[in-house]
């Protein structure tokens, strides 16, 4: 009885197990490796068609997923909202559709509305990657911050890690509750009342209302970003007013008693959510995330692509090979 | 087991007419425990450190839809750029060759060996590519439906090889 490493696609955190969330850190790993060669390439997807459909910006995570395809020598195609026939009113699915006719074998997907991926996922046969679904979820984020902490520390049960900022719109913060919960770790929010999911602690969440409680509280800080339109939508009163109060800075944080290791899954407005002498700090671990975002895409890649039960089990007929 | 390393620490050296250049090449994961062993016999003998690496094929191999549900990938870590050395691959069991094949395209992406060769602890024959070893500790003669498991101290406790002989198709 075999059952296959994720399933068909990965869609978020919030249905894996712990096993499966520690197989992709596990496989990662020897994926840091694959990127410090001379020749940056494996050729484990060789054959194998990727098309990334992104409707909305990314440049970060497109370039890493692009990257990780590449480096395991898949072919990729990338498909943005603007210039293509979805400006001309086609659906989603039938933009799939028409890919899939087309032969490929994994769609990454990047899309404004929650549950996007899911929704694609079940209605066509290739492997489909959820790189960011509106407010839903951001495996691939979550997955590239558990190893960057798991890097730092050693560990990631027992850890006490906070979300700081906009928990309430950040699918980075979901991916984030979902697996940190899941692997042990406490987990912790800040940011204002106005910002914060109603009901989070039922999720077995704490939440902080002021930062320096957490930075007291915390041994790794995940700052999320503040989208600036939120100011408009009238969320928070002024940027600056953002900053004094829920602004990380290197005063707050030299007022806790050890220090903390500091994350953000970028872009970064300097001032606003994060100090840059914080950012470019000697407990700043951002620059690894992005780093270990290319082996975690990569590991998740290899895992969807591999591992078809029915043919494992065909294989294992036929006899180890040496 | 240790005789027959021994011998081939010396057939090794010999082949490679001494220690210049020479790097030993384990695959994941007995052939890893192996090189080193190889390794340690050489520099004793000589009493120069020869550089050793690890190699893991998974991400070369031919095969990625059927390994299995949960494809294991060990670590890769060579001593320096293999341009102009003489690398000598180590491996517990020499069955296939598809293993081999997929060790010498790897090995191609860390630079232009002046020579690669090959040392086995094992063959057991039954190859499907035109590949042989240039050292062998013993040959075994084997069914397709057998197994061979070879255990090495450092992982296993003990130094051990076994014959399985598999139930006939």
């Amino acid at each position: 009885m075999t059952t296959p490493a994720l399933g068909k696609d990965l869609v978020g955190l919030e249905h894996l197990t712990a096993e499966q969330i520690l197989l992709v850190l596990d496989t990662a790993e020897p994926f840091k490796e694959v990127s410090e060669r001379p020749i940056k390439k494996v050729p484990a997807l060789r054959g194998k068609t990727i098309v990334n459909l992104f409707f909305e910006a990314s440049t970060r995570t497109r370039i890493s997923f692009e990257f990780a395809e590449k480096r395991l020598s898949a072919d990729t195609v990338n498909v943005t909202s603007t210039g293509s026939s979805v400006q001309k009113g086609e659906t989603l699915v039938d933009t799939a559709k028409n890919l899939e006719a087309m032969r490929i074998d994994m769609v990454v997907i990047r899309h404004g509305a929650s549950g996007a991926a899911q929704f694609l996922g079940d209605r066509i046969r290739s492997n489909v990657i959820n790189a960011g679904d509106g407010k839903h979820e951001h495996p691939t984020q979550a997955l590239l911050d558990l190893l960057t902490i798991r890097d730092r520390h050693g560990k990631i049960a027992g850890l006490k890690v906070c979300l700081v900022g906009d928990v309430l719109h950040s699918r980075v913060a979901r991916s984030n509750v979902w697996g940190l919960l899941k692997l042990g770790a406490e987990v912790g929010v800040c940011g204002p009342r106005s910002l914060m999911p109603r009901g989070i602690e039922e999720l077995g969440v704490r939440a902080f209302g002021r930062v320096e409680e957490a930075i007291e509280w915390a041994d790794v800080l995940n700052v999320l970003r503040l989208q600036l339109e939120r100011m408009e939508m009238g969320f928070i009163p002024s940027l600056r007013e953002y900053y004094r109060v829920f602004g990380v800075t290197v005063e707050r944080l030299a007022r806790a008693s050890r220090p903390l290791t500091i994350m953000h899954p970028g872009p970064m407005n300097r001032g606003v959510e994060i100090d840059s002498r914080v950012a470019d700090g000697p407990h700043s671990v951002i620059l690894d995330q992005v780093t270990n975002g290319v082996a975690v895409r990569m590991a998740v890649l290899y895992l969807l692509a591999g591992g078809k039960p029915e043919l494992a089990d065909a294989a294992k007929r036929g006899g180890a090979d040496a | 087991m240790s005789r027959a390393l021994q011998r081939m620490a010396v057939e090794v050296l010999e082949q490679a007419h001494g220690t210049t250049d020479l790097v030993l090449v384990g695959i994941q994961r007995r052939g890893v425990e192996l090189a080193d062993r190889l390794a340690r016999l050489i520099e004793k003998d000589e009493g120069v450190a020869v550089p050793r690496g690890a190699l893991d094929i998974t991400l070369y191999r031919d095969d990625l839809e059927t390994v299995g549900p949960r494809p294991v990938v060990g670590e890769t870590r060579l001593p320096r750029d293999l341009t102009g050395q003489h690398v000598v691959i180590v491996d517990d069991v020499l069955y296939t060759g598809r293993t081999v094949r997929a060790a010498l395209d790897e090995l191609a992406d860390f630079g232009r060996p002046k020579r690669i060769s090959l040392c086995v602890l094992i063959d057991r024959g039954g190859r499907e590519l035109p590949i042989q070893a240039d050292v062998v500790g013993k040959v075994v003669k084997t069914a397709p439906g057998d197994r061979v498991d070879v255990r090495v101290e450092e992982l296993d406790g003990a130094d051990q090889v076994d014959l399985v002989k598999g139930v006939a198709a």
